[in-house]
């Protein structure tokens, strides 16, 4: 092992299927500099497994490479779904390489050019790769400035780096841009020693907003989604579904469809799929088409759900214990037990699921709205019995994803239907199949028994978290006898669940927060000071007494009659804490917000406009959950089909929205969800302030909202 | 042989064999190529393929082929001019009001058709105009705004 930084042209030898991936990349890209960067220690280690699956290099997970045009392209395994990657991304690459921010271009998520990555969820794009992003810039810089050396004859100390032009200190004069280095050479480079990353001192692209870089191509209606590629020959394909989860499909006579000009069926085991070149064609075709089901649901609804998961089978599992339960409750003066519940929620992205899929010589190409599109190559090429070689899968941009395209079965069906009829097949999802096979929310129940002493400090915190997950389940406060405990099961769902923007987080930060309200109400204690009393984070506490700032908090015991309600949690390693103020029509129960504000400190912020743009996003769908979103079910026959039934927030519903984020020059961390986790808990402690009712269901419905209401002594 | 059908697209003549049961929505996007246009719910209620047919918002999902004979429709596609955009669309861009963007398009016509109506709209009358196009991401303060600064330059 060299000690020295050196070179080393060729490639590591431990990556024998690298050779091919390079030549993609040199036939894509052209001649210039290529760098290949080193995974972080963060991934787990099935990731790890995952990569070295693939024709991947299997220590790198992001690449660089430095056009003769000086164009820097980035390549990362990510996803663009309107959270603002592709902008802040491309600001921390020129920021690190000294380029202009207009040179870098983002190249995402496509399976072949990008390396691994599991998904793009849990707002860990900035906080987990964005570290080895930037180690591998560093090293991209490294490398230029060492061929700017050779070029212009000094050593590379004596050089600096400006706008992608290399020059000597104290002769600005003699300089070579980065694209002259590369024109007429393919080099590729690979450091053995890594150079150290800019200090936040040095930033001067970082931290300064930037519109979204894909602004323009979407509102001039360019900016592509899966939907929108067109290939000759291309049929629309509509799936037959069956009435409800848990039917299965016994026949199904396709004899009317196929009479009709153009129909085209296509059937295999269970999926029997209608195909046209005109997708309004193909969907009247499918109505034609008579199907039998026998039926195994479940017997549950809507309605009952909180008493069949109460009731399930569950593992539990202690999360985390300190203290002693039953001393807590001796050393408590007051006890406040309290049973919380959610609802399913669904996704509702704008863009239904979508994929469009063709082969290419033995290949098959998917271009799809997922959210993880190496785990969708790792589905189809199991489904299809192909090599991950032969399954290439592009992400366009996505029309919103929130975690409900982290499920990609549209994307499979594509690939199916292309590779049985030899066609290019566009599968679009009906807005009532995107619902159907919606990964929601799960509902989810939390029981909390906790006590405060004498002296109004929280002495007992014992939390129980029935199928919510138990992100966010952290007490959050300073309590001496403290146990989370969750609970969980496989199927105790009639349907699919998963992650939802903060998964496990919005119901426990409900639930948590509600709780500690009562507590202070019981006392008499002002919910902002019972918080600030109980709380040793400082991290917290600087956030709250931010927001209570931007705000205009002044102190009140609840309910004061001012509907003033406050919530704060972690998420993703932000800080975040919120105030809102709403109305609560007595007669109708429906609750309009007037106000939130939001405080959230989430490390080195690099580009501060689009973390406001996503905490005002959070806020926004946050009052959905709060307040209407709950899909409607009987047994496993989803009766939530489109936004008729499913009210998500409108403009009308818009509060003030205040923000604000907190300076701190540490590793940036999520973004993308932190500003929603607190929505529920805001609205219903604003709602008790409001008029003394304590709601512990979400959403809180007129009609729930009624009848808590009556519920008051 | 289908009846032919003749209207305006985006200032240009254009014809189309009339097919039952066809939408100007999947007309657009599958015979015109025209993918601005966006299909988010297929029954009205989301506004995603919101386009302006005789200097009226309507959504594209709802109107049939035969009812777009003779009459002049405009798309996102059309609302840019020798390259340059729509006060309504750089109002969008300068404020930043959009973040997956696929309800923009929609946002954007509706927004247009709208302002030709009430050329200084308030706040109020904005939020009324706007209610019922849907956004998940929640960009809805940013688009108001936007359509408040757009009102001030956009000439009808």
């Amino acid at each position: 092992m060299k000690k020295n930084t050196s070179y080393r042209d060729e490639v590591p030898e431990n990556n024998p299927t690298f050779e091919v991936n390079r030549r993609d990349f040199v036939k894509l890209l052209g001649g210039g500099l290529f760098i290949y960067f080193q995974f972080g220690n963060f991934l787990s280690g099935l990731a790890s497994e995952a990569s070295q699956r693939r024709s991947l290099p299997s220590d790198y997970n992001a690449f660089i490479h430095i056009a003769e045009d000086g164009t820097v392209n980035c390549m990362v395994g990510k996803i663009e779904m309107g959270q603002g990657i592709i902008t802040s991304f491309a600001q921390m690459v020129a920021d690190e390489l000294d380029a202009p921010l207009e040179s870098v271009r983002m190249v995402m998520g496509d399976t072949e050019l990008c390396p691994y990555d599991q998904g793009t969820w849990g707002s860990m794009s900035t906080r987990y790769l964005g570290p080895s992003l930037l180690g591998a810039v560093a090293e991209a810089r490294a490398v230029l400035l060492s061929l700017g050396a050779e070029n212009l004859g000094v050593k590379p100390e004596e050089l600096a780096v400006e706008n992608g032009v290399i020059f000597i200190k104290d002769k600005k004069n003699k300089k070579v841009s980065f694209g002259q280095l590369t024109k007429g050479k393919k080099i590729e480079k690979y450091l053995e020693v890594k150079p150290k990353v800019k200090d936040f001192s040095e930033y001067k692209i970082r931290g300064k907003s930037f519109n979204h870089a894909d602004g323009i191509a979407k509102v001039k209606g360019e900016a592509l989604y899966s939907g929108d590629f067109r290939m000759p020959g291309m049929l629309y394909a509509k799936i037959l579904r069956p009435p409800s989860h848990g039917a299965t499909l016994v026949s199904a006579d396709t004899s009317e469809a196929e009479k009709l000009e153009g129909i085209t069926i296509t059937r295999d085991k269970e999926l029997v799929a209608v195909l046209h070149r005109d997708p309004e064609k193909a969907q009247a075709a499918l109505t034609k088409v008579k199907a039998e089901y026998k039926f195994d649901e479940m017997k549950v609804d809507d309605q009952t759900v909180f008493k069949h998961m109460l009731e399930f089978p569950s593992e539990s599992r202690v999360v985390r214990s300190s203290g002693n339960i039953e001393e807590g409750k001796k050393n408590s003066d007051l006890i406040t037990e309290s049973e919380f519940q959610n609802s399913y929620v669904a996704h509702a992205a704008m863009e239904t699921h979508t994929a469009l899929a063709y082969l290419e010589g033995e290949k098959v190409v998917v271009r799809a709205s997922t959210q993880t599109p190496f785990g969708t190559q790792d589905e189809i090429a199991r489904e299809l019995g192909l090599g991950l070689e032969k399954v290439r899968v592009i992400p366009p941009f996505l029309g919103g994803g929130f975690g409900g395209k982290t499920a990609f079965r549209q994307a499979v069906e594509a690939a199916r239907l292309a590779k049985i009829t030899g066609k290019p097949i566009m599968v679009q999802w009906t807005r009532k199949e995107t619902f159907f096979y919606d990964n929601f929310r799960p509902a989810a129940v939390i029981k909390i028994t906790s006590g405060t002493d004498k002296a109004g400090k929280i002495s007992l915190w014992d939390y129980h978290e029935y199928f919510a997950g138990d992100r966010g389940s952290d007490t959050v406060y300073d309590v001496p006898h403290a146990k989370t405990t969750s609970y969980s099961a496989r199927d105790v769902h009639p349907f699919l669940t998963g992650a939802w923007r903060a998964p496990g987080n919005n119901t426990n930060t409900f639930a948590r927060e509600s709780q500690i309200e009562m507590m202070a109400a019981k006392i008499g204690a002002d919910p902002l000071d019972f918080r600030l009393k109980n709380l040793k984070d400082e991290r917290m506490i600087a956030v709250l007494k931010s927001v209570a700032e931007l705000f205009g908090w002044t102190p009140a015991k609840s309910p004061s009659g001012r509907g003033y309600g406050i919530a704060c949690g972690f998420d993703a390693g932000s800080y975040v804490a919120h105030m809102a103020e709403v109305k609560v029509d007595k007669a109708t129960g429906k609750v309009q917000v007037i106000r939130v504000a939001c405080a959230q400190e989430m490390g080195y912020c690099i580009n501060p406009e689009g973390s406001l743009i996503q905490l005002e996003g959070g806020i926004t769908m946050g009052l959905g959950y709060a307040l209407t979103e709950e899909v409607k079910f009987t047994g496993g026959d989803v009766h939530t089909t489109n936004f008729g039934n499913y009210q998500i927030p409108q403009f009308s519903w818009l509060p003030k929205i205040q923000t604000k984020i907190l300076e701190r020059n540490e590793p940036p961390q999520g973004g993308g969800e932190p500003g929603i986790i607190s929505m529920g808990g805001v609205i219903a402690n604003a709602v008790y302030d409001a008029c003394g009712a304590r709601l512990f269901q979400l959403p809180m419905t007129p009609e729930r909202v009624l009848a808590a209401i009556g519920k008051i002594k | 042989m289908a009846e032919i059908i003749h209207f305006e697209l985006n200032g240009k003549n254009v014809e189309i064999p009339l097919e039952k049961g066809q939408t100007l929505l999947w007309a657009l996007r599958t015979n015109f190529n025209l993918t601005g246009t966006k299909y988010g719910c297929g029954e009205g209620y989301c506004g995603a393929c919101t386009v302006i047919m005789d200097g009226e918002a309507v959504r594209s999902c709802g109107i049939s082929m035969e009812d777009v004979a003779e009459k002049k429709i405009t798309t996102i596609e059309g609302m840019s001019v020798a390259g340059k955009l729509h006060p309504v669309q750089q109002a969008f861009v300068d404020h930043d009001a959009l973040q997956c963007g696929f309800c923009t398009p929609g946002m954007i016509m509706n927004a247009y058709g709208f302002l030709l109506k009430t050329p200084r709209p308030t706040r109020a009358q904005i939020i009324e105009g706007m209610e019922d196009n849907l956004c998940r991401c929640g960009a809805h303060t940013r688009i108001i705004e936007a359509i408040e600064s757009a009102s001030k330059v956009m000439k009808v």
